[in-house]
C-alpha cells in the first residue's frame, strides 16, 4: 500500500473512530452504558465498593497511588518468582532485582521501557499475567485521570471528581477489552503467533544452521500494546518481528490502534464539556504538530544518511534504509515510529538509533513536546489540557479579562498546578541526564562516543520520563544504574504529573462557572489551537534546545549541512 | 444624581459622555518623563538593590544572584568580557528597579501635593455647654463637634449636624464650582481640607486622626499598602515556574558540556540564564500594576485596592443610574402641546408666566423654550401678582397675576384643581399626556383658571455619545442595565433611545441589591455607581462599587472606588482601564517569552564554539564572535526593559473590539513581534560592539 493510501485510509478510519469511540467513551464514563453490568457488579461486590459513591480528588489520588504501588509490588513479585510459577516452558528463572524493579515500574506507568528481550527473559505467565494485565489497567488509569480532569471542567461546585475504582473497571471492560478481543482475532488470522508452546527449533537448510524461533502468547499482547499506548511487545524486535506484526494489514491496524484512543478522547472531552468544538480545537493542535513532525522526520530519512553521503556514496535510493523494517520501507517505518513516539506508545518498527541525526531528533523531540500529539491513552489529553491552561492564561490576559477556560477562572492555584504538571517532565529529564553523563556508571552506558552517545542517554531518559518506552538502542540499559534511574524517571514522569492534574480537577470541579460573552476569550477557534501549539513548542524548544544542540544538531552539522 | 452644584448648568458640565475627563484635582498632570520624577527614580532604583527588596520578585532576585556570581568570577579572572557582563547584569536589575520607581514616583508626587493640603489648621470645637474652644485639628476626636464659617478650612471628615453652606472642594476634586452641603439627607458629608465659602455649619467629626479620606488618598496614590492582586499573583507563579525550569536547563549544561569535552564558562552560563528567564515582564510587572492605579487617579478615581481595578476589567454587567449617567440629569422642556383648540403661543405664554418664579432647571427650561419659540421677553408683572410655590401636597406651582390664576403641574393634580375651579378636562388631554409619557418624557399640564391650555413636554435628554459608548461595551461583552425610578413605560423609551441592553424600572434599593445578587449568582461580575446612603448595600455587594465623592460617607465606605468628579459615566472608563491593565501584563509576558528564541540562537553557538565550531551554523544572525554574541544578547535583554517602561506605564493601547479580534491583534504584535524584534536588535548591538571593538 502506498504511503498516500495508507494516510488517506488512516485519517478516514481515525475520523470515524474519533466520532463514535469518543462519544461512546463519554457514555461509558457518564455511566450511561450498562450492558456489561453482569461483569461489573460482581467485581464491585467482591471489592465491597459502592459504585455510586464518588471521591474527592484527594481520595481519588490516594486510591490511584495505592493501586499503582500494589501493582508494582505484584508485578515485581511475579517476575522475580517466575521460575517457581507455572507457564515457564523455557525455564528462564528469576529476573534480577534491578531489572524487575525497572520492568514493574515500566508496565504500571504505561511506559513499557524494556531493558530485556522478552523471548529470552519472561515466562508466559509473566507476559500474560503480569505485563499484559498492566497494559490494560495502566491505560485505564491514564484514561481515568483524563476523565477526572474533564469532569473538573464539566462539573460546577462539585466536591467530587468521580470514583477511581469504578472508572478503571468501566474503562477496562467497556473500552479496552472488547476492542482488544476483536482486533486480536484479526491479528491471529493474519498470522500473529498465539501459543503456549516454547520456541520453535528450525533447521535452516539454506544456511545449514539451526534457528530458534520464539513463540508464545504474542497476539493477545499485541493489540493492547498498541491500543493502550503501552508499546511493550513480547519480543525484542517488537513491531518489526513478523510474529507480532505479520502483514501490511496488521501494520496498518497498528497505526490505527495506537492513535485511536488518544485522538478519540478529545471528542469525549468535547462531549462531556458540552461543546464538540472545544475538542476539535485540541485535536487540531495535535494533528498539526503530528503532521509537521511526521513530515520533518520523513524528509530527514528520505534524504539518506549524511554519514553515508560523506563517505562518497552519491545515491541512497529509498532514503536512509539502515535499521528500517525492510518489509515496509522508509515511509511506513517512519510513520510507525513517529506515531509510536508521539503517542507515548514506544513500540518500534525500526531501529531509532540508525535514523539520521535529525530524523532521530524528530522522534526524540516528538516525546520532548510532552507526549501530547496526541500522547498516551489519557495522558495525552490531560497533559495537553495543562498546556491549554497556560495558553488560556497568556491569551486570556491579552483580551483584558481574568483568564477563564470553559467558564472556569484560571487563577493562582490553577496556574501553579498547571505549571507544575507541565514542567515536571523537562526538569526530570534534564536533571537525570545531567546525573547520568556525570557518573561513570552513566557514561558507561552508550555504545557510541560524542554527540551520538549523548543522544543515546538523552533519548533513554526522555523516553522513560515521558512514559513512552521506545528505545533508541545503542545504550546498555540493563545495568543497575540505568534500571534504577530509569525507574525513578518513569515514576516521576507519571505520578508527579498525575497528582497535580487530579488536584487541578478537584479545584476546577469546585468552581462555579463564569458565563461566556463577547468579551470571553474563545477557546474553540483556530487561533486558540495555534496558541496551544505555540505554547507546546515554545516550552519544549526553550527547555531542550541546548541539550539538542549538543546531541543530534551538532551530530548532523558535523556530517554536513543541516538543510 | 440630584443637581448639587450652585451653577444651574452644573449638570451639563459633567455631561459630556465620551471624552475622558481632563486630569485635575489630585491628578496633577505630569509628563511621563518629568525631570523631578526621573531623578528621584534613579536614586530609588539604587536603593532598591537591597536583597530584601529583590527577594519579593523571584525573577529579578535570580538576576541579582547571577550578578554576584559573575562579579566573583570577574575578580578571579579579570577580563573585559566578564566585567562587561557583570555590569550589564547589574544594570538589568537597576533598570527593573527604575521601572518600579518611575511608577511609584508619579504616585509620590501626587501624594506630596495632597500632603501640603493637610496643613495643621486650628479648629473651633463646640463644647457641650455651647461655648467654643480653639484646638488643633489634629487633636480632634471622633464625635467632636466643630463650627466652621465662611473662609474656614474644614478640619477633618465629618457630617453637618446643623446648617447649610457652600463649600469649595476643588482641593480634592479639582472642580472649581462650589457645592452645597447641608445637614440631614444625602448631602451632609464634608471632607477635611475643603473650604467653607459661605454661611455657618456645625460638623460632627466622623474620622479618627490619620484615617481621614485625605490620609487614605495619600496612602493609595503612594501605594503604601499595595498588595499583589490575584491575577498578579497568578502571573508571578507562572514566571517563577519558568525561572525554576530554566535553572536546571542552564545548570545541566555544565555536565553536558563536560561530557562533550567542552569547558563551559560560568559567566556565559549566568548570562544565558538571565537571558532565558522572563526578566522583561518580571522587571515591569509591579510597574504595570502601580501605573494602572495611577491611570485611574489621573481620571480622578481612587481605587481602594488593585483587586477592584482587576475586577473592573472582568465586569460583565454594568448597572448605570439613568439620571446623570445616561441622561443629562435634568429634564428639559422640549414641546408645547396645546389642547382643545388653544394655540401654541397662548400655551407658551401661560407656561412662561407660570414658571417665572420657578428656579428649578425644569422651570428655567420652560422660560427659555417660550423665549426661543415666541420671543417672549421677561415682562413687568406690575404690582398685583403673587407666586405660588411648588409643594409636595399640591404638586403644582404658578402665578396669580391680574386676576389670572396660572398653574402648571402633574396631570392629575392640575385636573383636580381645574375641576375645583369649576372647569372641565378637555377630551384630548388624556391621550396627549399618555403619549408624552410613553415617549419617556414627563408631561406638565398648564391651566389658566378653569381652562386647561395644554401640556408641556419635559424631555429626559440622553447624553451625547452615550449610545456609541454602550455599543463599545457590547463589543467587549459587557451588558449594560439602566436603573431608574421611572415607571416601566418611561424607562423603556429612554432605554431604547440610549441603547442599553436592559433596564430596571421603579427601582428601589432592595430591587437593585436583588438584581446584583442575581447577576452574581450567574457568575457575573457587576459594577455600579451610587451616592446615597440607601445605595450603600448595593455598592458593597457589587464587585466594583464606584461611590460619588458628592455622596454620603456611608456610600463612600461601602464602595471600593470613589470618583472625585462625581461623574457616573466614568464607570465606562474604569472598565477600560481594568482591561488595559490585564492586556498589558499578558502582552509583555508573551513578548518576554517569545524573545528567548533569538537569545538562544545567539548564545548556544557561542557557548560551545570552542568544541563544536559547526554549531556556528545555528547562529543565523552571523554575529561577530562568541563574546560579542553573548554580550549583545545580555545588553539587549537589559535595554528592552528601559525601552518598554513607557508602554508599561501608559498601558497597551486599548481598542474596544471583541475578544477574538483583540487576541489576534496582540498575538501578532507581541507574540510574533517578540520573536522577530530581538533578532534585529541583537544584530545591531553586535554591529555596534564590533565597530567600537568592545568584545
Amino acid at each position: 500500500m502506498s504511503l498516500t493510501w495508507t494516510l488517506v485510509l488512516l485519517v478516514a478510519a481515525l475520523a470515524i473512530a474519533w466520532r463514535f469511540l469518543g462519544s461512546y467513551m463519554a457514555a461509558v464514563f457518564e455511566g450511561r452504558v450498562q450492558f456489561l453490568g453482569f461483569l461489573e457488579r460482581p467485581i464491585y461486590r467482591l471489592a465491597g465498593l459502592d459504585r455510586t459513591r464518588e471521591q474527592t480528588w484527594q481520595r481519588y489520588g490516594t486510591s490511584l497511588v495505592v493501586y499503582s504501588g500494589v501493582a508494582i509490588l505484584v508485578v515485581y513479585g511475579m517476575i522475580r518468582l517466575q521460575g517457581s510459577l507455572p507457564l515457564d516452558p523455557q525455564h528462564f528463572g528469576a529476573v534480577s532485582p534491578a531489572l524487575s524493579w525497572n520492568t514493574a515500574v515500566s508496565f504500571v506507568t504505561n511506559t513499557n521501557w524494556q531493558n530485556y528481550s522478552g523471548e529470552s527473559t519472561m515466562s508466559y505467565l509473566s507476559q500474560m499475567g503480569a505485563l499484559a494485565v498492566q497494559q490494560f489497567v495502566s491505560a485505564s488509569v491514564g484514561i481515568a485521570v483524563a476523565i477526572a480532569l474533564v469532569r473538573g471542567f464539566s462539573r460546577n461546585g462539585s466536591p467530587t471528581i468521580g470514583n477511581f475504582w469504578v472508572d478503571i473497571v468501566r474503562c477496562t471492560f467497556y473500552v479496552l477489552v472488547p476492542i482488544a478481543i476483536a482486533f486480536s482475532i484479526v491479528f491471529i488470522a493474519q498470522g500473529a503467533v498465539q501459543t503456549f508452546a516454547g520456541a520453535a527449533q528450525v533447521h535452516d537448510v539454506m544456511n545449514g544452521a539451526r534457528q530458534s524461533i520464539p513463540r508464545g502468547p504474542i497476539a493477545s499482547m499485541e493489540v493492547i500494546k498498541q491500543l493502550g499506548t503501552n508499546g511493550g511487545g513480547a519480543l525484542n524486535a517488537n513491531g518489526a518481528a513478523p510474529q507480532e506484526n505479520p502483514t501490511g494489514l496488521t501494520n496498518f491496524l497498528s497505526f490505527f490502534l495506537l492513535l485511536v484512543i488518544p485522538f478519540a478522547l478529545t471528542y469525549t472531552f468535547g462531549k462531556m464539556v458540552g461543546s464538540i468544538r472545544q475538542g476539535i480545537a485540541l485535536v487540531a493542535a495535535m494533528v498539526l504538530l503530528f503532521g509537521v513532525w511526521f513530515g520533518f522526520t520523513s524528509w530527514a530519512e528520505s534524504r539518506g544518511n549524511p554519514a553515508v553521503a560523506a563517505a562518497g556514496v552519491r545515491y541512497q535510493p529509498g532514503g536512509n534504509m539502515e535499521g528500517k523494517e525492510v518489509r515496509f520501507g522508509v515511509a511506513q517505518s517512519v510513520l510507525y515510529d513517529v506515531a509510536s513516539t508521539q503517542t507515548s506508545t514506544g513500540s518500534v518498527d525500526g531501529s531509532n538509533d540508525s535514523y539520521t541525526p535529525i530524523g532521530g531528533m524528530g522522534l526524540l523531540t516528538g516525546m520532548m513536546l510532552g507526549e501530547v500529539t496526541p500522547g498516551g491513552a489519557g495522558s495525552g489529553l490531560y497533559t495537553i489540557l495543562l498546556f491549554a491552561l497556560i495558553a488560556v492564561f497568556l491569551g486570556g490576559l491579552m483580551v483584558g479579562r481574568t483568564p477563564e477556560y470553559l467558564g472556569k477562572k484560571i487563577q493562582a492555584r490553577e496556574v501553579k498546578l498547571a505549571a507544575l504538571g507541565a514542567l515536571v517532565m523537562p526538569l526530570v529529564v534534564l536533571v537525570t541526564t545531567g546525573v547520568a553523563v556525570s557518573l561513570p556508571a552513566g557514561r558507561a552506558g552508550p555504545l557510541n562516543k560524542g554527540p551520538h552517545g549523548f543522544t543515546e542517554i538523552l533519548y533513554a531518559l526522555t523516553s522513560q520520563t515521558n512514559n513512552n518506552g521506545s528505545a533508541f538502542a545503542g545504550l546498555s540499559g540493563n545495568t543497575a544504574f540505568y534500571n534504577v534511574i530509569g525507574g525513578v524517571d518513569m515514576l516521576l514522569g507519571r505520578f508527579a504529573i498525575i497528582v497535580p492534574v487530579l488536584a487541578l480537577a478537584g479545584v476546577l470541579a469546585a468552581k462555579q462557572p463564569v458565563p461566556s460573552s463577547a468579551g470571553t476569550f474563545k477557546t474553540d477557534t483556530p487561533l486558540f489551537s495555534g496558541l496551544v501549539v505555540g505554547v507546546i513548542i515554545i516550552i519544549g524548544a526553550l527547555t531542550f534546545f541546548p541539550a539538542l544542540a549538543l546531541g543530534p544538531i551538532v551530530e548532523q552539522l558535523v556530517h554536513g549541512k543541516f538543510f | 444624581m440630584p443637581n448639587d452644584t450652585l451653577t444651574s448648568d452644573g449638570g451639563a458640565l459633567a455631561a459630556q459622555a465620551s471624552p475622558p475627563s481632563q486630569p485635575r484635582g489630585v491628578a496633577t498632570s505630569r509628563s511621563l518623563f518629568d525631570r523631578e520624577i526621573l531623578l528621584e527614580a534613579t536614586v530609588a532604583s539604587l536603593k532598591k538593590l537591597d536583597p530584601r527588596v529583590q527577594f519579593r520578585n523571584p525573577v529579578m532576585f535570580v538576576v541579582l544572584v547571577g550578578t554576584v556570581v559573575t562579579f566573583l568570577e570577574s575578580i578571579a579572572h579579570p577580563g573585559l568580557f566578564d566585567w562587561s557582563i557583570t555590569v550589564w547584569l547589574l544594570l538589568t536589575v537597576i533598570f527593573a528597579n527604575f521601572a518600579e520607581a518611575m511608577a511609584e514616583g508619579r504616585g509620590k508626587a501626587q501624594a506630596d501635593a495632597l500632603r501640603r493640603m493637610r496643613s495643621e489648621t486650628e479648629a473651633r470645637q463646640l463644647l457641650d455647654d455651647g461655648s467654643e474652644r480653639r484646638v488643633l485639628a489634629g487633636a480632634l476626636q471622633k464625635g467632636d463637634l466643630v463650627v466652621c464659617e465662611a473662609g474656614d478650612l474644614i478640619p477633618s471628615d465629618g457630617e453637618i449636624t446643623d446648617g447649610i453652606a457652600s463649600i469649595d472642594e476643588s482641593a480634592i476634586t479639582g472642580e472649581s464650582a462650589p457645592v452645597i452641603r447641608e445637614s440631614g439627607g444625602d448631602r451632609s458629608a464634608v471632607t477635611g481640607g475643603t473650604k467653607v465659602l459661605s454661611d455657618r455649619i456645625v460638623v460632627r467629626i466622623t474620622a479618627e486622626r490619620g484615617h481621614t479620606f485625605l490620609d487614605r488618598m495619600i496612602q493609595l496614590v503612594e501605594g503604601a499598602n499595595r498588595k499583589k492582586t490575584p491575577n498578579e499573583i497568578a502571573l508571578t507563579i507562572l514566571l517563577a515556574a519558568l525561572t525554576i525550569i530554566f535553572l536546571p536547563v542552564v545548570v545541566v549544561l555544565q555536565p553536558f558540556g563536560h561530557y562533550s569535552g567542552a569547558t563551559v564558562s560560568v559567566v556565559v552560563l549566568v548570562a544565558l540564564l538571565v537571558c532565558l528567564i522572563p526578566t522583561t515582564i518580571g522587571a515591569l510587572l509591579s510597574a504595570i500594576g502601580i501605573a494602572g492605579m495611577d491611570r485611574l487617579v489621573q481620571r480622578n478615581v481612587l481605587a481602594m485596592s488593585g483587586r477592584a481595578v482587576e475586577a473592573a476589567g472582568d465586569t460583565q454587567t454594568l448597572l448605570l443610574d439613568k439620571t446623570g449617567t445616561i441622561t443629562l440629569g435634568n429634564r428639559m422642556a422640549s414641546e408645547f402641546l396645546p389642547v382643545a383648540g388653544h394655540d401654541e403661543e397662548q400655551l407658551a405664554e401661560a407656561a412662561q408666566l407660570a414658571s417665572l418664579a420657578d428656579e428649578t432647571p425644569e422651570g428655567r427650561s420652560i422660560v427659555v423654550l417660550a423665549k426661543n419659540r415666541f420671543n417672549f421677553r421677561e415682562r413687568d408683572l406690575g404690582s398685583e401678582h403673587a407666586f405660588v410655590p411648588f409643594s409636595a401636597l399640591t404638586r403644582m406651582s404658578g402665578l396669580d397675576v391680574d386676576g389670572r390664576k396660572l398653574r402648571k403641574g402633574a396631570a392629575e393634580a392640575v385636573k383636580l384643581w381645574v375641576a375645583a375651579e369649576g372647569g372641565r378636562t378637555p377630551g384630548d388631554l388624556d391621550s396627549i399626556v399618555e403619549r408624552v409619557s410613553r415617549a419617556g418624557s414627563t408631561p406638565l399640564v398648564v391651566a389658566d383658571g378653569a381652562t386647561v391650555l395644554g401640556v408641556i413636554e419635559l424631555k429626559d435628554v440622553v447624553k451625547q455619545g452615550i449610545r456609541e459608548r454602550f455599543n463599545e461595551m457590547r463589543a467587549l461583552g459587557i451588558r449594560t442595565v439602566m436603573i431608574t425610578g421611572d415607571n416601566p413605560l418611561t424607562a423603556a423609551a429612554i432605554a431604547s433611545e440610549a441603547g442599553v441592553d436592559d433596564f430596571l424600572a421603579e427601582a428601589t434599593p432592595e430591587a437593585k441589591l436583588a438584581l446584583i445578587r442575581q447577576e452574581q449568582e450567574d457568575g457575573k461580575l457587576v459594577a455600579m455607581t451610587g451616592d446615597g446612603t440607601n445605595d450603600a448595600p448595593a455598592l458593597a455587594q457589587a464587585d466594583v462599587g464606584v461611590a460619588m465623592n458628592s455622596g454620603t460617607t456611608a456610600a463612600k465606605e461601602a464602595g471600593n472606588m470613589v470618583d472625585l468628579d462625581s461623574n457616573p459615566t466614568k464607570l465606562l472608563d474604569i472598565v477600560e482601564i481594568g482591561k488595559q491593565l490585564l492586556i498589558t501584563r499578558g502582552a509583555l509576558t508573551t513578548f518576554s517569552i517569545a524573545n528567548d528564541v533569538a537569545k538562544y540562537f545567539a548564545i548556544i553557538p557561542a557557548l560551545f564554539a570552542a568544541t563544536y565550531h559547526q554549531l556556528g551554523a545555528v547562529d543565523v544572525m552571523r554575529l561577530h564572535s562568541p563574546t560579542s554574541a553573548v554580550l549583545s544578547a545580555v545588553i539587549f535583554n537589559a535595554l528592552v526593559i528601559i525601552a518598554l517602561i513607557p508602554l508599561a506605564l501608559r498601558g497597551v493601547k486599548f481598542r474596544p473590539m471583541s475578544a477574538t479580534q483583540l487576541l489576534r491583534r496582540n498575538v501578532w504584535i507581541y507574540g510574533i513581534g517578540g520573536l522577530v524584534v530581538p533578532f534585529v536588535f541583537i544584530k545591531l548591538i553586535d554591529l555596534f560592539l564590533t565597530a567600537v571593538r568592545w568584545y
